[in-house]
Formats: C-alpha cells, sequence, structure tokens
C-alpha cells in the first residue's frame, strides 16, 4: 500500500513541479532539434560562429550580452574561435568607459557590452529566462521530451512575425505569433540575405534564427556540455557503487532475511 | 523510559580506558551505531539518511558560493553569473545546490508522510514528531531567504509576496514587515539579512537534527508493524532488532546511491527543470512578473494561503465576528500556518489506540486521499487564482484541515482495526523463510 502511494508521489511531485512554469497565454513556439539537445547532444560549433555574426551583425544594435566574457569565444566547448581572432572581436566593439570620463578599447577579458536600448532586453540569459513550452495543462511533463524551450522560443518570435502592424499610445507594435500577448514591440529583425555566411549557409530567415538561437543557448549555459560530461560521470559512478552495495546489502542481510514468503 | 538493552562499549587498553574515564566519546559513537533497530523496517526508513546527506550537501556546497557571491543588490545577480561561468566547477556547485534543495525537500516529505502513515509520531514519539515539525519549518525560511540570495525576478517578487504575509497581521504587521525587511521594501538591507540567516539556520538545523535523532534512540524507532521492540531482556531484544551497524548503514547506503544517480543525472540533464525561468532575468523592482509562483516545495501551502479568500462564508463570518481584525488576507496566513500546526498536533488529535496504518482498515483510505490532496494542492498552487482553481484549491484545503481535525480524531472511536502481531519477530518470520544455513552460520559482525 504505502509502496504504491510513495511511488505515484513521486511521479506527480515531477510532473507538478513543472506546472509552476505555466504562465500567462503563451503563443505558439516551434519545437525545433537543436545539435545541442538530448542528454549527448553537443552545440554546433560551426552554428555557434555563425549565430555570433548573426548577433553582431543584427541583435547587437540594441541587445547586449553584459554576462559574457568575450574570452569565452574561444572556449573548447564555445564557439571555439582562434584566440587572436577573438582579441580583434574585442577590440571591434563599443569601447569601454573609464571612472575619469575617458574611453578605452574593450579587451577580450572585458565583457560584451550591455544592451543599448533601454527596452531591449539583456540577451545573456534569454535563453534560460523563457520557457517555450510547458504543457499538457501546465504540467510540464513535455519538457523531459523537448527540454524548456528557451531556444526555441527565441526562433518562434524571429521566424513569428504575421505582418501585421498596429500603433498604441505613440508605440508600433508587430503581430507574432509567438510572443505571449501577440504583440511585440521589436520590429522585425531578419529578413532574407541580410548576413553572408562565411560558410556557404543560405542565410534564410529560419537559419539565421536557428543560428542565433543556438548561439543565445551556448551564452545562457556556456558549461552545458561540460555538466552533462560531469554528470554522466557521476551516474556512472554512482550506478558502479549502487551496484556493489546492492550486492554487500544482500549478503549482509541473507543471514537475517530468508527468502520473502508472503 | 530506558533504551532498548544491548551491549555497551568495554574499554580495553590502557588508552581507552584514560579516555573513557575522561570524555567517553567513543562510548557514545559504539552506542549511537550499535542501536537495536527494528529488523522489519521497510525502504520507507531510508529517508533520515537521505536527508542527513542533503543537510551536509548543502552545508558544503553553500559554504564554496558564499566564497565567491556578493550580497548587494547591484552585484548579486551578476556574482552568481560569475559563479556560473568563471568559478572552476562553480556550474556544478551551484546546480548541486539549487537542487539539493528540491532532494532535500522530496525526502522530508517523504519522511513525513511515512511518520503519518505508520503512526510514528504517537506516544512515546511525540518529542520526535515535534523537534521534526520545527526543522521542517526552519527548512522552510532557510531555503525561502536562499531563494532569494541569486536576485533574480522570482527571488524578489516572492520575498515581496512573503515578507508581506507579515504585514497582514493586524495593527502591529506594518511596522513587523519593515523590521524584518529591514526598511520599507525588500532592498540591500534584505538581502544582507538573508544571506546572514540562510548561513545560520542549516546550522540550527543540524542542531535539531541530533536532538531528533538523541529522542528517537531513547525511545527506539517505530517499524511498519508499529509494535514495540520488546525490553525485557536482551536475548527477547535481539529477536526483534538488528544492529544499526552493519545492517541499516549498508542498507541505507545502498538506497542514498540509487537516489544520488537519479539526483545526479538531474543536475547534469535538466538542472532547471525544478526552477522558474523568471529567475534568469535579473530583479527589477519595477516591473511585476505575471504570476508570481514560489518554488515547487510551497506550493501546497500557497495554495492554502490563497484558498479561503474574501468570498468564502467562512471568512466572511469571521471578519464578522472579529469586527473585521481578522480580514481574509490574515485569515489566508493563519490557515497557512495553521496547515502546519495541525500536522504538529497530530499526537494528540489521533485517537487510535494502533499505531501502523497497517492495520487500519478505514484510516488507510483517508490516508491515501491526504497524499492526493496533498499532491492537488501542490498543482493547484501553481496554476493563477481565477476560474475554477480557487475551488479546488478551497476543496483541497479544506480536507487538510478535516483530515487532521475531524477524522483522525473520529477513526480512533468509530474504527475496528484489525488484529496487530504480538511481537516483530512474529511478523517478521511470517513473511520471510529461514535465512539460509550457510550464510546464518557466519555473523555478518
Amino acid at each position: 500500500m504505502f509502496r504504491k502511494i510513495a511511488l505515484s508521489a513521486v511521479a506527480a511531485l515531477a510532473v507538478t513541479s513543472g506546472a509552476a512554469l505555466a504562465a500567462g497565454k503563451a503563443g505558439h513556439v516551434e519545437d525545433i532539434d537543436f545539435a545541442h539537445e538530448g542528454p549527448f547532444g553537443r552545440f554546433d560549433q560551426m552554428q555557434l560562429q555563425r549565430g555570433l555574426q548573426v548577433y553582431t551583425e543584427v541583435c547587437a544594435a540594441c541587445h547586449g550580452l553584459k554576462f559574457v566574457p568575450i574570452r569565452t569565444l574561444a572556449d573548447e566547448n564555445g564557439p571555439q574561435l582562434p584566440a587572436d581572432q577573438v582579441r580583434a572581436y574585442a577590440a571591434g566593439l563599443l569601447e569601454v568607459d573609464l571612472p575619469n570620463g575617458e574611453t578605452r578599447p574593450r579587451e577580450w577579458t572585458d565583457h560584451f557590452p550591455m544592451s543599448g536600448m533601454e527596452n531591449a532586453p539583456d540577451l545573456s540569459l534569454m535563453a534560460k529566462a523563457r520557457a517555450g513550452f510547458s504543457g499538457p495543462y501546465g504540467l510540464g511533463i513535455n519538457q523531459f521530451f523537448r527540454g524548456m524551450g528557451g531556444p526555441e522560443y527565441i526562433y518562434s518570435i524571429l521566424t513569428g512575425y504575421t505582418g501585421e502592424e498596429k500603433e498604441e499610445a505613440g508605440t508600433l507594435f508587430y503581430g507574432n505569433e509567438a510572443f505571449p500577448g501577440g504583440w511585440i514591440a521589436m520590429g522585425p529583425p531578419l529578413m532574407e540575405d541580410l548576413v553572408t555566411y562565411a560558410d556557404g549557409t543560405p542565410a534564410t530567415v529560419e537559419n539565421m534564427a536557428e543560428d542565433v538561437a543556438s548561439f543565445l543557448m551556448w551564452t545562457a549555459e556556456p558549461k552545458l556540455m561540460d555538466r552533462r560530461e560531469a554528470g554522466f560521470t557521476a551516474v556512472i559512478f554512482l550506478a558502479v557503487l549502487s551496484t556493489l552495495l546492492y550486492l554487500t546489502n544482500k549478503k549482509l542481510w541473507s543471514g537475517v532475511k530468508g527468502r520473502k514468503v508472503a | 523510559m530506558a533504551g532498548i538493552p544491548h551491549d555497551h562499549y568495554e574499554p580495553k587498553s590502557g588508552f581507552e580506558k584514560w579516555l573513557h574515564k575522561r570524555l567517553p566519546i567513543v562510548g557514545l559513537a559504539y552506542d549511537t551505531l550499535m542501536l537495536p533497530t527494528p529488523k522489519n523496517l521497510n525502504w520507507m526508513w531510508i529517508w533520515g539518511i537521505v536527508l542527513t546527506f542533503c543537510l551536509g550537501l548543502q552545508i558544503v556546497t553553500g559554504i564554496i558560493l558564499v566564497m565567491h557571491y556578493t550580497p548587494h543588490v547591484d552585484h548579486a545577480f551578476a556574482s552568481v553569473e560569475h559563479i556560473m561561468r568563471n568559478v572552476n566547477g562553480g556550474y556544478m556547485i551551484r546546480y548541486l545546490h539549487q537542487n539539493g534543495a528540491s532532494l532535500f525537500f522530496i525526502a522530508v516529505y517523504l519522511h513525513i508522510f511515512r511518520g503519518l502513515y505508520y503512526g510514528s509520531y504517537k506516544a512515546p514519539r511525540e518529542v520526535t514528531w515535534i523537534i521534526g515539525m520545527l526543522i521542517y519549518l526552519l527548512m522552510m525560511g532557510t531555503a525561502f531567504m536562499g531563494y532569494v540570495l541569486p536576485w533574480g525576478q522570482m527571488s524578489f517578487w516572492g520575498a515581496t509576496v512573503i515578507t508581506g504575509l507579515f504585514g497582514a497581521i493586524p495593527g502591529i504587521g506594518g511596522a513587523i514587515q519593515t523590521w524584518l525587511l529591514g526598511g520599507p521594501a525588500v532592498d540591500n538591507a534584505t538581502l544582507n539579512r538573508f544571506l546572514s540567516l540562510h548561513y545560520l539556520l542549516p546550522f540550527v538545523i543540524a542542531a535539531l537534527v541530533a536532538l531528533h535523532i538523541w529522542a528517537f534512540h531513547t525511545t527506539g524507532n517505530n517499524n511498519p508493524t508499529g509494535v514495540e521492540v520488546r525490553r525485557g531482556s536482551k536475548e527477547e531484544a535481539e529477536k526483534d532488532t538488528v544492529p544499526f551497524w552493519p545492517y541499516y548503514v549498508i542498507k541505507d547506503l545502498f538506497a542514498l546511491a540509487v537516489i544520488l544517480a537519479v539526483f545526479f543525472a538531474v543536475v547534469g540533464f535538466m538542472p532547471n527543470y525544478l526552477g522558474h525561468p523568471d529567475n534568469y532575468i535579473e530583479a527589477n523592482p519595477l516591473a511585476t512578473p505575471a504570476h508570481i509562483v514560489p518554488e515547487w516545495y510551497f506550493l501546497p501551502f500557497y495554495a492554502i494561503l490563497r484558498a479561503f479568500d474574501s468570498e468564502v462564508w467562512l471568512v466572511i463570518a469571521v471578519q464578522w465576528l472579529t469586527f473585521g481584525i481578522v480580514d481574509a488576507k490574515f485569515f489566508g496566513v493563519l490557515a497557512m500556518f495553521g496547515a502546519i500546526a495541525v500536522m504538529a498536533l497530530a499526537p494528540w488529535l489521533d485517537t487510535s489506540s494502533v499505531r501502523s496504518g497497517r492495520y487500519r482498515p478505514m484510516f488507510k483510505w483517508w490516508f491515501a486521499l491526504l497524499v492526493v490532496d496533498f499532491m492537488v494542492l501542490m498543482w493547484v498552487g501553481a496554476m493563477p487564482a481565477e476560474g475554477i482553481y480557487p475551488y479546488i484549491a478551497l476543496i483541497a484545503s479544506t480536507y487538510w484541515f478535516a483530515y487532521f481535525l475531524v477524522i483522525l480524531p473520529l477513526l480512533g472511536v468509530i474504527e475496528k482495526p484489525l488484529p496487530q502481531p504480538a511481537t516483530i519477530e512474529e511478523d517478521f518470520n511470517a513473511h520471510y523463510g529461514k535465512p539460509s544455513a550457510s550464510a546464518a552460520a557466519q555473523p555478518a559482525e
């Protein structure tokens, strides 16, 4: 009796917790198969580099990445750009304001600049600050299979423009299927061939959206792959330890407890 | 009540005798580890070890996190990102700490419900139960204050809402709230005192855990039959028990290893599943999130808090009878703390002479309903307070109180319990055959 109750309790607990993510009238979020998804998913390095390009040439006009140190672009489990390229990239960014009112060139040990526009949110953690999936019934079960859906949310916003516009209190709003409420203050940032990819990938809106969403997942969780490796090692170790302890326990109790008869 | 009779530590060498006369610490450790423990404990008796481990894990990871964390409204959020990005292994330490809180609460809820089913709260274990409830309250306070420290949107607004509860106390509420916050609103002073208390309270919990263990080592463990270990002589007691070391140490470690495998899978592969995305947005006092939702482990009691709104006739009646002193907001606060208080009073509300739910045919079903009720409260606590949800919350909250205040007292009178085994040994032998001769020949000690 108690065992059954306990088991269903644990299952229900795992399920209910996701309910906390039910919020507002959510828009439609497309499920994308990102390379980094799944237990053994890894970031697609080329995609991260393309995403960086989209971010730099498009998003950075208004948005910032203030929590991301530029040097991490050279990290092994990130875009892994060569060090000199990262240094050159840093030097090309907005200069750093000094306390005495002067400025100095940005170094690769600095962080990315912050948002230049007041109502443009910082994008460092955006892929973790939004959950694309929370169903069914706010129970969060689909997050088990699809992930939290942060990058999918970003992709869906970027590709979800309906083409409609409306003006409210002097501000222009754009129709967007993915944005909660359906109207977003950000104009459609992407259009076909807005950037030119060095690797020849066609710069469609979908490709650019997917690349930059993947890149922003990396900025939000740069240690994703290290974390999974650590988790995997720990689980293997604990599985072996569990087996050994199971056998020890069985042997130990065999002197006290016979075969179960009732 | 004297403890269960068993062998005690005998100092042998000269040094042991010398030390034992001055500080009998080895004897204390021996008696603690060799405690005669009922030999029929099932897998629901492992949560104590899991909880002890959680406390240790949270203290160790917490101490490391404090080394890199900055308790200032301008730097707290960034310092957590610093931990996640720059500190060696920081992302692991932080996710272990964050998910460790969830493991802690899963274990404590299973531990509490085990106690409720097997009547572990009944005489002579009331003091163990009350200390346990105090530990649970401190855990909630500690977890709440810890959640504020990353200074995300849910941190800030959760703190605003929860400290606002104290503001609902008639007359002095406003002053108490200001005193708790260290100012008129959640700000730097709040963040600093929350860090201070978040660091302090786990050590208070550790002290209470020691008392909790001392208390049940005095009364002896409860067990699935609810029948007490015989204490007439050492030989008699040994028929009902096995020493804690090595039997339960190894069993508990096995269970802990399995649970940790699942725990590390969560930390490694889905560390944010139990969290809220809004807490990855830095706190902004000017932007209120669409839904302020507490962490999952608070949801059942949060649901009870919200269930008693100003449209419930009981609330209206109480408000009228108290000349408006107890309004809907204060009523909700009283209900939330009352929900825990009635649970703490279970030893005196349960009138049944039978301890274990195993031999209580009616109780079993009411208890199962209580477990379902807890799940429903948890789910509805996360839902917006609109549409049908407030009604579900009200019904579920009512059942919670009814279980402790009406059902437990009544069942003891009307229920006809099933026959109980005379001894633990009898029950054990009825379930398990004789141990194999070869294994029995070599005692594991």
